[in-house]
């Protein structure tokens, strides 16, 4: 009770209300031992403050008696967290240290329990503390005695000393962290990881002293603190990622390949997600709340004459009526340059939220590449191990289904039969002439096809245009342009199979040139579009392009994977032919094209996005309905892949295209922006003479004058063009120094092998098969070649580490 | 999951996140998982409790695996050699094939899972015995002696770097760490 008093009495505090023995626990980084017997004493707040701190018990928990360990049981360990008493420490010793200085901590303690941070520093009992301080006294009389005495000699052997025992205590942590990769049995495993946190929290203790042990006190507890809130936060990210379940049904039935679209569907749900609110959040909310109302300005108005039609479905489908002038679009936002009474600058936050729309895009797409890139190595395209990686890495161990694995089975045995064949075949003649006169006709046609798309699109569009101007256009005629895009979507991608099938490619390479091909068809729809738009920036087409494309997505799933099941199902009882083997048989899931279906289509949203805040709320629902429905088509009218198709190299693939059409739909972005005046009577932008002149604007008047002299000197050319110089240097120079590591690691393998090929040799007493060596050998004497075997040996072990390190460097 | 949250004591829980790939729900979803498979009066100290390999081999994770037999032999820490699985053998194995788990240590595992005879190497029988459960327990789908040879030669040539006809863990660990498939195929999630 002495301590309590002395906390109490050293802090000035009135009573026991304050919290202040847990927020002295924090600034001390001693732990506080309070007496057993005086347990019953301890005040309730006192109590209170402790009771939040449970002393790890560890494997020795059935021995606990004390009557405050019953109390503290049952708490959420995060209590042993909160507490941040970090070091175990022995209060005799720290009498001796008192006369440092240092602290003002009461000295005389009867240990009892020492309240630990952290289940890394696991407790053990009141009985075991003690004998455990009985045990450190002597190091620490050792250390203790020494740090006092102030001698030279003995001062530096107390330093060697202690920077030894750092060391062991930081190896000891470091194989803490690293536990996990090593391959032992859990009993192993445990064993080892309560040892070394036992010595660990034996020894930092003893640390703790000698000169800044305040702040090492102090960092080692903030790093305790930030490793279990790391790891709480691992835990709690992994409890929000929604539809587990699912994509575990679909995997376990289907495999990893078809799974991984979905996973690919929810990551770009969540991107949408993002950006959903950030244009949420920051432009339209803010308009809504503060902006003018409807009503007040003509932009914001329906103009009378349409006002009788304007709540009417069909006007509202077509996005005109009172769709049409609301916050989701463009037009509808005044260019006032501050708006309510926080004098929100709204032009500014819309053109900022446009830009950084792309910009955390970008930065979103990069880092899962670069991801993808690091678990892959860099040669997956190697040849070398066709057979081996057939053997042992084609088992898809997510599949449960044993419908599924049957199919897997097969699959397999199949390639494995048509791997030895194609090796035994690789040597017969081709008729390469022919070859390649039928993949040039072949390449021919395509590109016929691809003008002639573009050239439909171009004619309709500028139909639709003509068809504005008229009055009574029937319903075909105002949604002709979508219709059109999205029929050609549908049926070209077959044709150009078709086409292909002239090629003769192996099914890989096939496949790259079919999404190639379906890519080139897309973009150079897109493009055609706009280009028939350009002088009229409509941005309700693409609000309208985009829900025509998820009308038709759906549609076509509909018809044609579960009308084809229902049908195939329920008509082969009485058809001529068996439905389900021959055709149409039930669909397969097919992944490359809604890949690039959902690729396309975020494409088109990164594009309308600027001109169309409420396009990306579309898309997000569109992307919800899109998981529920497709996991339900996929579930109930696909089979299974008969041929095996690994989705990992393609992961990057579509990574890849995603990047690139997100430059790609930022370039008419940037050029709108960047050249052409915005109209003049509705936009946020209305009445400047380009979009840009807001962030001029924004600078000049409402920041200090130091920062627009500061934007301008950094917006010179002078110094923009040598910093984009500078970056591609950099990547120059770190390209050859990723050459020069591949470089040296084959010529290390090599080396490895000839090295083991000798050993081998002399073992078995064989001549050398190398022909340098053998001419070397010739010269040695009897004498030296007894030598040679054994340092040969060490030789090789020696690359082999080497190998092994750059290796992992390499990684 | 409040009600299993009670049955590991804290100390061991964080102790096996510790050790583990899992996170905390994942292991208490382990746990949740493997008392099931426990008769009703064993569930009560199910961390020292065994199960027999007929009853794990009835999760639906491990149902449809060629190598379910392997997998419960060499993750069993079991003295009687009856492969029967503890609380702690199954974490290990969850651990192994979670998500986040290291391609070594996945290698590591998949070697001893595909080495049939426990004898450190994979010779030709090893192999063998992999391509015949991989293509299946059918006589018709089983490849012929001669397509057999042809392959287990093609695979030695490509993976035996010393050129003793086996293949030991570090040639194996060298072909499989290059492969862009094997982490993303050697997966289990409960």
């Amino acid at each position: 009770m002495l301590l309590l008093k002395k906390v109490l009495g050293v802090s000035g505090a009135p009573g026991p209300k304050m919290m202040l023995p847990h927020s002295l626990l924090q600034i001390a980084p001693w732990s506080w031992s309070v007496d057993a017997a005086g347990e019953s004493l301890l005040s309730e707040h006192f109590h209170d403050a402790l009771s939040e701190c449970t002393p790890d018990p560890g494997i020795k928990m059935q021995n606990k008696t004390t009557a405050l360990q019953r109390t503290h049981e049952g708490k959420d360990d995060l209590c042993t967290e909160r507490c941040s008493a970090g070091i175990e420490f022995d209060g005799e010793v720290e009498t001796d240290t008192e006369s440092e200085g240092s602290s003002s901590i009461p000295s005389q303690f009867p240990s009892s329990i020492t309240i630990s941070p952290a289940p890394y520093f696991h407790q053990s009992g009141i009985l075991e503390n003690k004998k455990r301080n009985r045990d450190q006294n002597t190091l620490e009389n050792l250390l203790t005695s020494s740090a006092s005495s102030k001698s030279s000699d003995e001062e530096s052997l107390s330093e060697e000393e202690l920077a030894m025992l750092k060391e062991q205590v930081e190896q000891k942590k470091k194989l803490i962290s690293t536990m996990r990769n090593k391959p032992w049995r859990m009993v192993k495993k445990l064993s080892v990881l309560r040892e070394a946190q036992d010595f660990v929290e034996k020894f930092e203790g003893a640390l703790g002293k000698g000169k800044g042990k305040k702040l090492y006190a102090y960092k080692m507890m903030m790093a305790k603190k930030w490793v279990k809130f790391k790891r709480d936060f691992e835990n709690f990210k992994t409890q929000c990622i929604p539809w587990e379940m699912k994509i575990k049904e679909v995997e376990s039935h289907f495999g990893s390949s078809v799974a991984s679209y979905f996973i690919f569907l929810r990551w770009m749900y969540g991107v949408n997600l993002v950006l959903f609110g950030l244009i949420f959040g920051l432009v339209i909310i803010p308009e809504v709340l503060m902006g003018m109302p409807y009503g007040s300005l003509p932009r914001k108005t329906v103009p009378r004459a349409e006002q009788a039609t304007a709540m009417d479905f069909s006007v509202l489908w077509d996005f005109e009526g009172y769709i049409k002038y609301s916050a989701l679009f463009y037009g509808y936002y005044n260019n006032q340059r501050t708006i309510g009474w926080l004098k929100y600058r709204l032009p500014m936050a819309y053109f900022m939220v446009g830009i950084s729309i792309f910009g955390y895009s970008l930065m979103v797409v990069i880092r899962s590449m670069a991801r993808n890139a690091n678990e892959s190595t860099a040669d997956g395209d190697d040849d070398n191990f066709i057979f081996s990686w057939k053997m042992f890495t084609s088992w898809d161990y997510l599949i449960g289904n044993p419908e599924t694995a049957d199919n897997k089975f097969a699959s397999i045995t199949t390639s494995f039969k048509e791997s030895i064949v194609d090796e035994q075949e690789s040597n017969k003649d081709e008729n390469i002439h022919l070859r390649r006169f039928l993949r040039v006709l072949a390449n021919v046609l395509i590109i016929c096809c691809l003008c002639g798309s573009g050239y439909l699109i171009y004619f309709v569009v500028k139909r639709s245009q003509t068809f504005s101007k008229m009055q009574n256009v029937g319903w075909y005629e105002r949604n002709e342009v979508e219709i059109v895009m999205s029929l050609l979507g549908m049926f070209c991608p077959p044709l150009f199979e078709t086409i292909a099938a002239l090629e003769n490619y192996h099914p890989r390479i096939g496949l790259k040139w079919q999404l190639g091909r379906i890519f080139a068809l897309f973009l150079g729809n897109l493009y055609t579009f706009l280009l028939a738009l350009m002088d009229d920036v409509n941005e309700k087409e693409f609000v309208r392009l985009t829900v025509s494309d998820i009308l038709v997505t759906y549609i076509t799933i509909l018809v044609g994977d579960f009308i084809r099941a229902c049908f195939v199902r329920f008509a082969n009882y009485c058809w001529c032919w068996d439905l389900e083997a021959g055709f149409p048989s039930y669909a397969e899931f097919d992944i490359s094209g809604n890949v690039l279906g959902l690729v396309f289509n975020q494409g088109m949203i990164w594009m309308g996005s600027f001109y169309a805040p409420g396009l990306v709320g579309i898309n997000v629902l569109r992307l919800l309905t899109s998981m529920y429905f497709q996991c339900w088509a996929v579930m109930s009218s696909n089979v299974p892949h008969e041929r095996v198709f690994k989705a990992s190299k393609s992961n990057n693939f579509y990574m890849g295209l995603l990047l690139l059409i997100l430059f790609l739909s930022l370039l008419p972005v940037a050029y709108t922006i960047m050249s052409l005046p915005p109209s003049f009577d509705c936009g946020p932008f209305s009445g400047k003479k380009r979009m840009y002149d807001v962030i001029q604007e924004t600078i000049e008047l409402d920041f200090p004058l130091f920062v627009a002299k500061i934007f301008s000197y950094v917006a010179n050319p002078g110094l923009i063009i040598p910093a984009i110089l500078l970056m591609v240097l950099t990547i120059y120079y770190l390209n050859a120094v990723s050459k020069a590591y591949q470089r040296a690691n084959a010529e290390l393998k090599k080396k490895m092998q000839m090295q083991r090929e000798e050993e081998k040799n002399k073992r078995n007493n064989k001549a050398s098969t190398n022909p340098m060596l053998q001419d070397l050998e010739d010269l040695l004497t009897p004498s030296t070649k007894t030598e040679s075997p054994p340092k040969q040996a060490e030789e090789t072990r020696a690359l082999e580490k080497y190998f092994q390190e750059s290796q992992a460097r390499d990684k | 999951m409040g009600g299993s949250a009670s049955l590991i004591p804290r100390d061991l829980l964080s102790e096996y996140q510790e050790l583990t790939f899992l996170s905390k729900q994942e292991i208490l979803l382990a746990y949740k998982r493997f008392s099931e498979l426990l008769p009703r009066e064993e569930r009560e100290n199910a961390c020292s409790a065994r199960v027999p390999k007929s009853q794990i081999l009835t999760l639906p994770e491990l149902r449809a695996n060629p190598f379910q037999h392997r997998i419960c032999h060499v993750f069993s820490t079991s003295e009687t050699r009856d492969d029967s699985m503890s609380f702690e053998d199954f974490l290990d194995m969850l651990s192994v094939f979670s998500d986040s788990a290291t391609s070594d240590i996945k290698s590591h595992y998949a070697f001893r899972i595909f080495d049939f005879d426990d004898d450190g190497t994979l010779d030709r029988k090893d192999l063998e015995q992999l391509v015949n459960c991989l293509t299946g327990q059918g006589e018709e789908s089983r490849l012929s002696s001669a397509e057999m040879e042809q392959l287990i030669q093609n695979i030695l040539e490509e993976s035996d770097i010393d050129k003793d006809g086996t293949i030991n863990l570090s040639e194996f660990q060298h072909v499989v760490s290059r492969s862009p498939d094997f982490a993303s195929s050697f997966k289990i999630v409960l």
